[in-house]
């Protein structure tokens, strides 16, 4: 059993990874990874909402009427949601102004109802906390590497700190525009997702 | 345990799950507020530092500020008056000063350079003092890009001829294209232009691509952002606007006649 439950949190970090495996909640993640420290506040908000909704959806799971069952998914989440935001604003200023409209459209993104429908609605609470904790890291953690490399190759810095010297300060070091740009995630992610699959591929049993 | 799926069981739910919802969205709406509504200003005056170039690496933007006066500019006649506090509200009720019909000024078309059909009556301006002087002019502007309405300051070196600094505190045109005109090299341009030519008439803006130094206009003009004609075009016009008639034209005209008194 301790295992199982492990393997709830685990899982979904790597062999069952949201965005690479199951292809979910790929929008945002080309939306807001041009930066590490928008990527990571993201992923956070990402993975607090994502633990919380499938907690508090897993509780109350037995009295969900089947007819508004999507309907109080999707309340709650857009409850959590809107808090979270609220707390970036106040908390993050400066990151939220990049975030813009990104944090709010966490309540679209597929991830959290794909959870809530797939695993909170008919497991106990603390299962579903972990496997939203383990979705959560799991996107967070591609956002991540997706972020480093856009932020690294598209402008030289990591965090907002210049690591590759610009040509046009004096260094050596001219940027890839287009790593800024949407685009690029497309062909990051795309190659992370034939990467995993790969290997998921070749029989590697975790 | 009833029929969860019984028609009333279905309402009970509903009806408390909305309010449970509802109580806690409002309430973290409700005591974030006033920690959001502080970030702003504080963003938007560390904007207006860094506008006039007084921003360092360690300043205390409050204690900062306190050397720093705000006008209410009144842009149909130049007239202006002191008034601390007058930029909070003004940007708290910022939709509704600039499109009422009592406070604001409808643009016709060939004034709208700028792209914002409507603005208030009143502007905030800040101004810093130095030796009973005004060493700098810091003034609101915004207007239309690509994308987005850019906000920002255009600051003024004390005789209100020549550009201390522009900044722009909210705008969302497309990053890494039109989005540099938050790129610090190319803000940097902007320091020092004049913002008239000889014959008194408005010249400052940006230029067509780079701006060749031998252009007898060259000490008026910055270099336009490469891959965004749209936005180096909208800056260009909401620079020329608050600068121009329309804008704080008047206000400034005023100050260069009579003096400031502030």
């Amino acid at each position: 059993m301790a295992s199982s439950t492990a393997k709830i949190f685990t899982d979904p970090i790597f062999r069952n990874n949201p965005i690479a495996v199951q292809v979910l909640g790929i929008c945002s993640s080309l939306a807001v990874t041009s930066n590490l420290k928008t990527t990571m506040v993201m992923a956070l908000a990402v993975v607090v909402v994502l633990g919380l909704s499938n907690f508090s959806l897993s509780i109350i799971r037995n009295y969900i009427p089947s007819s508004i069952r999507i309907i109080v998914e999707m309340t709650i989440i857009a409850s959590l949601v809107i808090i979270a935001d609220q707390f970036i604003k106040a908390y993050f200023f400066e990151i939220s102004k990049q975030l813009s409209v990104f944090v709010g459209l966490i309540i679209t993104n597929c991830i959290l109802m794909g959870r809530a429908e797939a695993f909170a609605i008919k497991n106990p609470p603390f299962q579903s906390l972990l496997d939203g904790l383990g979705n959560g890291a799991g996107y967070g953690l591609v956002l991540i590497v997706v972020g480093t490399i856009r932020e690294l190759v598209g402008a030289g810095k990591l965090l907002g700190i210049q690591v590759l010297p610009l040509a046009t300060d004096g260094g050596w070091y001219t940027p890839n525009g287009l790593f800024l740009l949407a685009p690029s995630a497309f062909f990051l992610i795309g190659l992370i997702i034939w990467g995993v699959q790969l290997i998921i591929a070749k029989g590697v049993k975790a | 345990m009833p029929d969860v799926n019984s028609r009333k069981f279905t309402f009970i739910v509903s009806l408390v799950l909305s309010v449970v919802c509802s109580v806690l969205v409002s309430a973290a709406a409700v005591s974030l507020k006033p920690i959001q509504d502080k970030n702003r200003e504080l963003d938007r005056q560390r904007n207006v530092l860094a506008a006039a170039g007084l921003l360092g690496e360690n300043t205390d933007i409050e204690e900062a500020f306190r050397d720093i006066s705000v006008l209410a500019v009144n842009v149909t006649d130049g007239s202006y008056e002191k008034e601390t506090g007058f930029d909070t509200e003004f940007f708290k009720d910022f939709k509704a000063l600039s499109t009422a019909s009592s406070t604001s000024v409808r643009l016709t078309k060939e004034q709208d350079i700028a792209g914002i059909a409507s603005i208030s009556k009143e502007q905030p301006v800040y101004v810093v003092m130095k030796d009973g002087k005004p060493d700098k002019i810091i003034l609101h502007v915004y207007g239309s890009g690509l994308w987005s309405t850019m906000y920002g300051f255009l600051a003024l070196e004390g005789d209100g001829e020549t550009v201390a600094g522009l900044t722009f505190y909210d705008q969302k045109e497309t990053p890494g294209l039109g989005g540099e005109v938050d790129n610090p090299n190319w803000k940097a341009q902007w320091v020092g232009k004049e913002v008239y030519g000889e014959d008194g008439r408005l010249k400052l803006g940006v230029g067509n691509g780079k701006v060749d130094p031998s252009n007898p206009d060259a000490k008026h003009l910055v270099d336009s952002l490469s891959g965004a004609s749209m936005t180096s075009r909208g800056v260009n016009g909401l620079v020329r606007f608050w600068l121009g008639e329309n804008g704080y034209g008047k206000f400034l005209s005023k100050i260069e006649s009579e003096g400031f008194n502030g």
